[in-house]
């Protein structure tokens, strides 16, 4: 079916102000995937998957600019022993990198997998990315494949023992970056990624994930700081046999921030988590769109999602749990929730179940609210202050996405920023 | 200590009064009961006293050792030395009850210029005063309130109570939802916080709850007012003729 005229022009537009790049080995995929592009067309408001956020400055020829945040606080994840790789402004960054050798895992740059003869990346590149196409079209996803300048390809074979560090600089006021990153967990192995950073004016990530057999892969991520900053993220994750894959995410403000995750579940009793915590004050938009599919028995996937708005804020939430038939025994939840701290703020959600096995435990459930006044009312009854009491309820209330991190340190981590925030508002 | 005059309450959202001009005054150390039928009032006053929203006072005043409670924040009245045990302590998921403790012993501490004690000093405290409470280090770690049993959440009323050490405790049906082991075991937490420097107000239906905690003086609240005041012996006598000849003598 051909494009609607202001689809394909919106398209056509920004595609005449990227470059592919020269890239050798992955050349076909990203072909491939600018074809697939083009059969769908970048995103536009009346695409019903787009109905919450408007997708206009994540598809313009030119990213907004986006101004760089001063701050004195160290950065996240500093405190930790750690394998760090820089990207600027969406260019891997030697200089600020450790060296990427270390036992159990094997990283290269992007550019550099088509020097080897064999290497699973080749392999991968792109793969889930096309896969998650299907039953929705995710067309920044495809605009990523084809036209990623940088990123690294992260093969996991043992149990490396450092976490494994994604630090994205923003360095330049009109940056667009696009980088897509590729990790293979082989069977057995297990590794923890943590990601954090503003990364570019514009942000435009991809990150395909493939966890063999009982492998695992926790992923930790801290989106904050530049308030300016645009991102769209995407994770694709398909899981073997008992694999696991546990993912959190912090948004902090933020003009517009998109995370999507895809997970694929096709090894029986793979478990999936997939969390997040937004905090959001001022005119920030937030946006969590999230599917899993289940395509095997006994597995069990989680998706806790806690946004905290005001002063005007817009929180969002697209969660599906797709189980497919045969995927019998699957245990399925979901949960979406907003606190909203004035009457300025919004929170959209679209919850969705589809399910096709007749054996399975799914459930759902979304609300919007404001501070519980009787709660207030008790701790306030005990002496503390009213900003106190009405900060204790609101990690309170984030506990559960935050709890979904099963490292204490990193969860504590976590904890401290949000109640540096809070403490920040007046 | 506590001092309410001709307080006249009614509900912020309509015309009804629920206090028509309550006069109690409970002096340090002495523990005055207040019992009285359904709807009477009674509650109402626990919680206009504590600073709850919802209520408005149009005429009146209550006063804790000469200050204006009225005028305070229900923090500021928790610091000034008021404490209310609530009939339904509320449950805060995701907040643990050690933490909810120390917040608060902290803030009133810091609220009267005291120094914040130390997680040290706070963790040895607290062990301690549970433990005569028999409430287990698990109680301590769980959100407060949630999961917790009726006499849990009561006994949990009581520790709070005994950090935070306030000067004037109002008890509001702490006895309903126990069973008479529990009732024992919070009688014994509130008499052992009995003090020359300190005073109580039990809100109770009961005369039960009296046998444990004696007071020294027994109100009869009826439809907003105290309609009167005795020994001991005016609770037995609710106890055993109800409040019918009661309000029947006063009317």
């Amino acid at each position: 079916m051909a494009l609607p005229q202001a689809k394909l022009t919106a398209t056509e537009e920004r595609l005449a102000a990227l470059t592919m790049p020269d890239a050798g080995c992955t050349r076909k995929a990203r072909e491939a995937a600018l074809a697939r592009l083009r059969e769908m067309g970048l995103p536009g408001r009346r695409d019903e998957y787009w109905k919450y956020t408007r997708p206009d400055t994540l598809i313009s020829a030119e990213a907004p600019s986006a101004a760089l945040f001063q701050t004195d606080e160290p950065t996240m994840f500093h405190e930790f022993d750690r394998l760090k790789i820089v990207f600027v402004d969406g260019v891997f960054s030697a200089e600020d990198s450790d060296d990427l050798t270390m036992e159990g895992v094997t990283i290269d740059r992007l550019e550099d997998i088509c020097c080897k003869d064999i290497h699973w990346a080749k392999e991968l590149y792109g793969v889930l990315e096309a896969r998650g196409q299907t039953p929705v079209q995710r067309p920044l996803a495809a605009l990523n494949t084809a036209y990623a300048s940088d990123g690294v390809a992260i093969h996991v074979t043992g149990r490396p023992s450092r976490p494994i560090s994604l630090i994205y600089r923003h360095a330049s006021e009109t940056s667009d970056a696009i980088l897509h990153h590729v990790i293979r967990v082989e069977a057995g192995a297990e590794v923890t990624i943590l990601e954090n950073g503003p990364a570019a004016s514009r942000f435009n990530k991809c990150m395909e994930i493939d966890i063999a057999d009982g492998g695992t892969l926790h992923h930790i991520r801290a989106q904050g700081r530049d308030h300016q900053r645009r991102a769209a993220t995407h994770m694709f994750t398909r899981m073997g046999t008992e694999s696991v894959y546990k993912s959190f995410t912090l948004t902090v403000n933020g003009v517009l921030t998109r995370n999507e995750q895809v997970v694929e579940l096709t090894g029986d009793n793979a478990v999936a988590h997939v969390a997040g915590a937004c905090v959001g004050d001022g005119e920030f938009h937030h946006d969590d769109t999230v599917f899993v599919t289940h395509d095997a028995v006994n597995c069990e996937s989680r998706q806790v999602f806690k946004k905290v708005l005001r002063n005007g804020a817009t929180g969002v939430f697209q969660g599906k749990i797709l189980v497919k038939e045969g995927a019998q025994k699957t245990d399925g939840y979901q949960i979406s929730q907003s606190l909203l701290l004035d009457d300025d703020s919004q929170f959209l959600a679209k919850p969705e179940l589809e399910i096709y096995a007749d054996d399975v435990a799914c459930s759902h459930g979304s609300t919007s609210g404001a501070i519980d006044e009787t709660a207030l009312f008790y701790l306030r009854s005990r002496g503390v202050p009213t900003k106190d009491a009405t900060d204790m309820l609101t990690l309170a209330f984030l506990a559960e996405a935050v709890d979904e991190i099963e490292d204490e340190a990193l969860a504590e981590v976590i904890v401290t920023r949000l109640q540096g925030w809070l403490a920040r508002r007046s | 200590m506590l001092e309410i005059k001709n307080l006249h309450v009614k509900l912020e959202e309509e015309e009804k009064e629920i206090l028509k001009g309550v006069d109690l005054t409970v002096e340090a150390g002495k523990v005055h009961a207040i019992m009285g039928p359904n709807g009477s009032g009674k509650s109402t006053l626990s919680y206009v006293l504590s600073g709850r929203d919802g209520y408005e006072v149009t005429a009146g005043s209550a006063a804790l050792e000469g200050e204006d409670l009225l005028d305070l924040e229900p923090e500021e009245r928790a610091a000034a030395g008021l404490f209310l045990a609530f009939q339904y302590p509320v449950e805060i998921p995701g907040v643990g009850n050690m933490t909810f403790l120390r917040t608060a012993v902290n803030a009133q501490r810091k609220a009267r210029g005291e120094e914040e004690l130390s997680a040290a000093d706070f963790l040895k405290i607290i062990r301690a005063k549970a433990k005569s409470l028999k409430i287990d280090a698990d109680m301590l770690k769980r959100p407060v309130n949630v999961g917790f049993s009726g006499g849990e959440k009561k006994r949990n009323e009581i520790l709070q109570m005994a950090m935070l050490e306030p000067k004037m405790c109002i008890l509001d049906e702490t006895d309903s939802g126990l069973d008479v082991d529990a009732m024992k075991l919070v009688s014994e937490g509130v008499n052992a916080l009995r003090d020359e420097g300190r005073s109580f107000l039990v809100i109770t239906h009961y005369q039960r709850l009296l046998d444990h905690i004696k007071p020294d003086v027994v109100h009869i609240m009826a439809d907003g007012r105290i309609v009167k005041s005795g020994g001991p012996e005016l609770a037995l006598e609710v106890e055993h003729n109800g409040y019918a000849d009661i309000l029947a003598e006063v009317n």
